[in-house]
């Protein structure tokens, strides 16, 4: 075990855990941030995906010892009241089915477009495409980065 | 104007109570619905008459539905108010959906799946909401001393024209809880709907937005503990020993044991799938620490020999052979081709099949195949327990909570009224959560450890469990007279364990619109266990069939909308045998609607197109597909939809459905598959088990619906089955070649 001091959605946070914890699982089981997902553990679906620095990563590979004081947002922590550019395009767009896929899908889509803010059908696919819907909300996710750029 | 009655041989469907701190409580039955056209139908099931629902009206106004049915993202949190407030007239955003807690002696038939939520809600909902309504207006009537006929509403609000007097429905309601409930009911005109048929946003949409704890592996307990299962590697074999000295003293570890889901010479039901009896459970702080403790334990697992299971199902008690071995799909393969050689056990015949295909000018056969598919719901199986001496408490995803119940109940030797089960949001379910073996176990693990415990199945223990999409095989015949008329069809299905024609499936179209017609079906045990998966046989059969006659048009030399459509016209004027299952002029509907909106006929360059159709779940389904090929692979530009499930609620999250299932059609008709070597799953995880990525689904996808008054039906699973067909006959007009066996692409990332 280890101490951790961790900067997440702009407050600092210790946690006492074993350094080869995936960032997920101390978000889940030690912060009780349970926005992002469990859903292969192997980096294959983006269902755990949070922002470190404000870029993408899979938080389910992530051990805690290498994430320092490097700032951490999670879905809880995109924006006060759920209305993000990405969530309100989400909202209009009434994407969800099921909803499991659709915080880590949304977490990748905003630092996506942070990073390109006017992609063209291509970019989006590759950029998004580690992140499955099992549901199959492919054709409004695409048509939400759209508004959401466009806008 | 329609009317209801709410009563039926004295017995009414419907029951009102005041609320302890005002307001009224209306309790129906949600199968109300299933009420017979008239009075001289059969006695009605008794199942009917129960209150299974709530409707409750508050002195502020707001209505709330409770809901026996589950949502695993089919939406019907949404529609289900939508159907109440059109009937109540209210303003919709009034009426909130709870999700009731379980509970035998309040709510029966919890259930969700073969798309029946709306179907078998739909009476009893809107029943409910003119019942309340009707009331509302009595008591207005009787505090405003006016005649009844004179009280309107809108949007919640009573009026009395005459005298100017208004009155929410909150101010109403404890004086309409003491109302008799009327015998008899008006519901609105289809035409006057002003709720039904206009799209609103889902009521979770924020929460699920903002990453809210939603959903069972969210669920959360002071004290609770985190639980995984090791289960064997492969189909065919058990446990043998368990050595756990490293795992035992690794940190966070509270205890490691073996347990066994259902107790021996347990009667199982047909939901209580027992993959594997016995599994070694893993019990400590959090879930890293059990994830590598899990990994530390050293098993060994030994064959196991055939035995035998007494399984009480819908047919009555069976006894099921479990036949040994360790099981290779390609062993299955040829295992299947070998069946298919041998003659079928008949299910339907109609004139002489054998004397036409002897006088035929041309005779096509041709053999379809599809693998085992795992469900994989993004959720891995997990739920919460808390078992003590004198109750139980469990919380997490599952679709058929009626069953496992009962299961629970016997395993824990514990009476029904001291078990109570807590329904949580359900990441997915595609008939995989109807087998809910893991609450049982997180039950047993919870019992044992003397806590609150959540377990967890990681993707791996998911996706290699068993409960798949069984593995199919259908082996068809055409035979075309000298001016290409079909006079004979065959068809001869069966599968790993159980044949895709079962259930009426035989019954389907083209079954009586051919004079001479044979279906048979057969079937080959197996220790690899299976489930209900969206739509089930029919997720097969579906796109087999129409991939066949797909053919069967090329060969007549006629176009293949109009030759299907010119087999439903004889079923419809002539129609061959009895009990067809399925009504050929909406078949034909669907077939004709989705020609006008593709612009079927209308050739552009590159672009291949693919149509089929299918009736399953009470709806009907076709669809086009419009295919390119984009750096040597096949992409669907557009697929196009049209649907016939009556009345559409809520037709924004209705498109949603149909989007996803056609999306889910396609990832599985070119990549799904689950194979075996050796009895083990040879695909444990995203990284080798192919899913449908955002870049191979179709670039737009439109849906269509049939535009009628007829009481809505399932949107869940039909338009998933034709989908195969539609991919397989698009594929076609690209390559030349047929696919005949699935997953169409599999591997192979370039096509010729
Ligand atoms: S859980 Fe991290 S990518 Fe799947
Ligand atoms: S909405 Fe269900 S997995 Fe994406």
């Amino acid at each position: 075990m280890a101490n951790f001091t961790l900067s997440i959605n702009g407050k600092k946070q210790q946690v006492d855990v074993d350094p080869s914890t995936p960032l997920l699982w101390v978000l889940r089981d030690h912060l009780n941030l349970v926005g992002a997902k469990y859903g292969c553990g192997v980096a294959q679906c983006g269902s755990c995906t949070v922002h470190l620095e404000g870029v993408a990563v899979r938080s389910c590979m992530l051990p805690i010892s290498v994430v320092g004081n490097q700032s951490i947002t999670t879905i809880e922590g995109l924006s006060e009241k759920g209305d993000h550019p990405v969530q309100k395009a989400w909202l209009e767009h009434d994407v969800a089915q099921c909803g499991y896929c659709q915080t880590g899908q949304i977490m990748n889509a905003a630092a996506f477009l942070k990073a390109n803010p006017n992609p063209s059908d291509e970019e989006i696919e590759a950029a998004m495409s580690g992140n499955i819907c099992r549901c199959g909300t492919y054709v409004r996710i695409k048509a939400v980065i759209k508004t959401a750029a466009a806008g | 104007m329609a009317i209801v009655k709410t009563t039926y041989n004295r017995r009414s469907f419907l029951k009102t109570t005041a609320l302890a701190g005002g307001g009224m409580m209306l309790g129906f039955s949600w199968l109300a619905g299933c009420q017979p056209a008239s009075e001289e139908a059969l006695e009605m099931p008794k199942e009917w008459f129960e209150i299974n629902s709530f409707l409750k009206i508050g002195e502020n106004g707001v209505v709330t539905i409770l809901s026996p049915n589950p949502e695993f993202g089919q939406n019907v949190k949404t529609a289900m108010p939508m159907i109440v407030a059109e009937e109540l007239d209210v303003d919709w955003k009034q009426v909130i959906v709870e999700q009731a807690p379980f509970n035998t002696d309040l709510y029966t038939r919890q259930f969700t799946g073969g798309s029946q939520g709306i179907r078998q809600g739909w009476q009893g909902l809107r029943m409910a909401g003119a019942t309340a309504r009707q009331l509302l207006r009595e008591a207005a009537a009787q505090a405003w001393q006016a005649p009844v006929e004179e009280i309107t509403t809108e949007a919640g609000v009573l009026y009395h024209k005459n005298s100017g007097k208004s009155a929410g429905y909150g101010e109403m309601a404890s004086a309409a809880a003491g109302l008799p409930v009327p015998e008899e009911v008006q519901l609105k005109d289809v035409k006057d709907f002003r709720i039904i048929g206009q799209s609103r946003k889902n009521v979770d949409g924020l929460k699920i937005v903002t990453g809210q704890p939603l959903f069972g592996v969210d669920y959360r307990r002071d004290g609770m503990l985190i639980a995984m299962i090791s289960h064997p590697p492969a189909f065919g074999m058990k446990l043998k020993s368990v050595d756990d000295s490293a795992a035992r003293n690794m940190p966070g570890i509270k205890d490691i044991f073996t347990i066994k889901t259902y107790e021996e010479e347990y009667e199982r039901n047909a939901f209580d799938t027992n993959t594997f009896p016995e599994l070694v459970a893993i019990v400590g702080n959090t879930t890293w620490e059990v994830m590598n403790a899990k990994k530390a334990l050293r098993i060994e697992w030994e064959p196991f020999s055939d035995y035998t299971e007494t399984v009480n199902s819908w047919g009555g008690k069976q006894s099921v052979r479990i036949p040994a071995g360790l099981e290779n799909t390609s062993g299955h393969i040829a295992k299947m081709a070998e069946m298919a050689a041998k003659p079928g056990n008949v299910l339907r015949k109609d004139g002489d099949p054998e004397a036409a295909f002897k006088n035929a000018a041309k005779v096509i056969e041709r053999t379809y195949t599809a693998p085992f598919l795992a469900h994989n719901c993004m959720e891995p199986m997990n739920f919460f327990a808390h078992v003590t001496a004198d109750k139980a408490e469990l919380a997490g995803p599952l679709q058929a909570p009626e069953f496992i119940e009962q299961t629970l109940s016997a395993r824990l030797g514990m009476p029904l009224e001291k078990i109570d089960i807590h329904m949580t949001r359900m990441g997915g379910g595609f008939g995989r959560r109807a087998y809910s073996h893991h609450m049982v176990e997180a039950a047993v693990i919870s019992q044992k450890v003397n806590a609150p415990v959540k377990l967890l199945y990681t993707r791996e223990d998911d996706m290699t469990f068993g409960i798949y999409r069984p593995a199919y095989h259908a082996t068809y015949r055409a035979a075309l007279d000298a001016d290409n008329n079909l006079i004979a069809y065959q068809v001869k299905a069966g599968g790993i364990p159980e044949s895709p024609l079962g259930r009426g499936a035989a019954n389907r179209f083209p079954a009586g619109a051919v004079d001479n017609y044979l279906a048979e079906e057969w079937a080959i045990a197996s220790n690899i266990t299976i489930g209900a998966f969206r739509a089930p046989r029919s997720n097969f059969i579906g796109g087999a069939e129409q991939s066949f006659l797909d053919e069967v048009a090329e060969a007549a030399g006629k176009d293949p909308i109009e030759f299907r459509l010119d087999l439903l016209k004889r079923a419809q004027n002539n129609p061959v045998g009895e009990n067809n299952d399925y009504d050929p002029a909406r078949y034909a509907g669907v077939l004709e609607l989705a020609r006008e909106k593709s612009g079927w006929g209308q050739e552009q360059p590159n672009i291949h197109r693919g149509v089929a159709a299918y009736f399953c779940h009470n709806s009907y389904v076709a669809h086009v597909l419009d295919l390119t090929i984009e750096k040597g692979k096949p992409r669907i530009e557009r697929a196009c939809c049209a649907i016939d499930c009556g009345i559409v609620i809520n037709p924004d999250a209705a498109a949603n459905m149909a989007e996803g299932a056609i999306v889910d059609g396609i990832g599985n008709a070119f990549f799904g598959a689950m194979t075996f070597k050796e009895g083990v799953p040879e695909k444990n995880n995203f990284n080798n088990y192919r899913m449908i990525r955002i870049g191979e689904a179709p670039k737009a996808i439109d849906v269509h619906f049939v535009q009628n008054d007829i009481d809505p039906t399932g949107m869940g699973e039909p338009p998933f089955p034709p989908i195969f067909g539609a991919v397989a006959n698009a594929l076609y007009k690209v390559t030349g070649r047929r696919s005949y066996d699935q997953p169409f692409l599999g591997d192979k990332q370039v096509l010729g």
